[in-house]
């Protein structure tokens, strides 16, 4: 009996891989889709919403408020989905499974903060940047870690799939990156927040996470500081799925107005407090 | 062809490129490790309290300790393994700078609250006839429960303890609420990087089956050789 129940497991294992693989190959031209694209939007277009996915865990950008989602990139969402005459639904998920559920068409747009980067690139399409950010590195007060030379030997915490961590664990674990066999170590954290709190318990000695939500932390933290870290400059983007050109276009147009407006400083202003 | 090709591009991005597989190694040692520590607490609390809680019926004396023992095992099963995990990390632990340690302890008094109803039950199967010869031999109440009940209990308890190893193993996945790379931490990391989640899932689904397919043989084998002694 467990025999025939073990193997049937293994078959529905195998069924879901080789399912699971067959649905990403099809995903993948984007040229050729264009049919399930179309589809797709039409289907969302009755209903008349506008999906986005975020990870609410990344103040002032987004956070809860209550049950609510709120934060820049909800604010810039809403006049987005306004000039389109289109109704704004907010989803909370893992930061790493944003990218994903874009390509799977659960969400029309991720905007989560997202840095642009060319490994990001080859699997979505970017908006033109909204924020121009920086790294920051917290640490406590009395410590002297301005720059990755102060990094050396230290434990770094960051947020998974967040542009600190790719640099960080790059500088760890690559033999030429600058923190390589300095005994640097790096600590994943769910957000920034968990980090912090474990820099203040003192298990690790340094954070390193966006200018803005690493302003935040401080400002809610006695004891600790925030530096700029070397002039590693990010560019925050909306992603949409490859081709979604008209979708992009109304992003850029809607962006490209609050820039002009200067909405989007009005934004942060607002949600920093 | 291009299937093919995706999923030899997919498998290396998943485990060659910059040495993930060493990610992986790592996830599932630590992954391992926490399951065998903490099982082996969770065994040592569970026979505590299973103790304590058949004995307090005769003995006025257990009576507190009794009371802890139940309100211990109310608490613990009355929340879940991750809300424990992050409230012996961030705030009762908070001092202790290994995280693996935090998460042994956590695991460990989480399941000797199951293995101390496990145990019980081991020890009540066990035939009331089994204590009166032991008396009757002369052996006193604490030398019959050591040499003629426990070992016996222990033999009935064995396959649901082996389940416990089992069940911890694929519980000890919400490691990662803090910074812990076990097997599910590990694969989590890779996806973050190579923003497909399907190699890296299915392959994390695949490690955690194969090591319960392997302990699952492993507790078989144990139980037959115990049951050599058997009458019946």
């Amino acid at each position: 009996m467990k025999k025939v129940l073990s193997l049937l497991l293994i078959m529905t294992m195998i069924f879901a891989l080789t399912t699971g693989c067959s649905s990403k190959t099809d995903e993948q031209p984007a040229e050729n889709t264009t049919n399930q694209d179309t589809a797709a939007q039409a289907e969302k277009e009755e209903d008349n919403t506008l999906v986005m996915y975020t990870n609410a865990e990344f103040p002032p950008f987004e956070y809860f408020e209550g049950e609510k989602i709120v934060g820049v990139d909800v604010d810039i969402a809403n006049e987005i989905a306004k000039d389109m005459g289109k109704e704004l639904v907010v989803e909370h998920i893992d930061f790493s499974s944003i990218i994903p559920a874009v390509l799977n068409d659960k969400a029309d747009f991720g905007a989560a903060g997202m840095t642009i980067t060319a490994e990001r690139q080859e699997q979505v399409d970017f908006s033109i940047s909204y924020v121009e950010s920086i790294q920051h590195i917290i640490s406590k007060k009395d410590a002297e870690i301005l720059d990755m030379e102060g990094l050396k030997g230290k434990k770094i915490g960051v947020q998974l799939g967040t542009t600190g961590d790719l640099a960080i664990s790059d500088a760890v674990n690559l033999p030429e990156g600058d923190l390589y066999n300095s005994g640097a170590e790096v600590k994943t954290y769910k957000n920034a927040l968990e980090a912090s709190q474990d820099l203040l318990a003192g298990r690790i000695d340094a954070v390193v996470i966006d200018k803005l939500p690493a302003e935040e932390i401080v400002n809610g933290n006695e004891g600790l500081k925030t530096v700029v870290f070397g002039d590693i400059s990010e560019a925050y983007g909306i992603c949409v799925k490859k081709g979604n050109e008209e979708l992009l276009n109304s992003i850029n147009s809607t962006l490209q107005r609050l820039l002009d407006e200067g909405k989007i400083a009005e934004f942060i202003e607002n949600h920093s407090k | 062809m291009t299937k093919l090709e995706n999923f030899i591009n997919s498998f290396n991005k998943t485990f060659i490129v910059e040495g993930r597989y060493k990610l992986f190694a790592s996830g599932i040692s630590n992954t391992v490790f926490i399951a065998f520590f903490a099982t082996l607490m969770g065994i040592a609390i569970g026979i505590f309290i299973a103790l304590v809680k058949t004995n307090a019926k005769d003995n006025r004396k257990l009576f507190i300790l009794d009371k802890i023992c139940s309100l211990y095992v109310t608490v613990i099963r009355g929340t879940p393994v991750v809300v424990q995990l992050l409230i012996m990390y961030y705030v009762i632990f908070v001092n202790i700078d290994n995280s693996i340690l935090v998460a042994i302890l956590t695991f460990g008094i989480n399941s000797g609250a199951y293995v101390s109803e496990i145990a019980r039950a081991g020890i009540d199967s066990v035939d009331k006839g089994q204590i009166e010869a032991g008396m009757s031999l002369g052996l006193d109440r604490k030398k019959t429960m050591i040499y003629i009940i426990f070992p016996q209990a222990l033999k009935n308890i064995l396959p649901a303890l082996g389940n416990e190893f089992i069940a911890l193993l694929k519980e000890t996945s919400v490691a990662g609420y803090v910074p812990i790379i076990d097997l599910t931490k590990a694969g989590d990391i890779v996806r973050s990087r190579t923003w497909e989640p399907f190699f890296p899932l299915y392959s994390v689904a695949l490690f955690y089956l194969v090591m319960v397919v392997g302990l699952t043989a492993v507790q078989k084998r144990l139980e037959r050789r115990l049951s050599e002694s058997d009458r019946n």
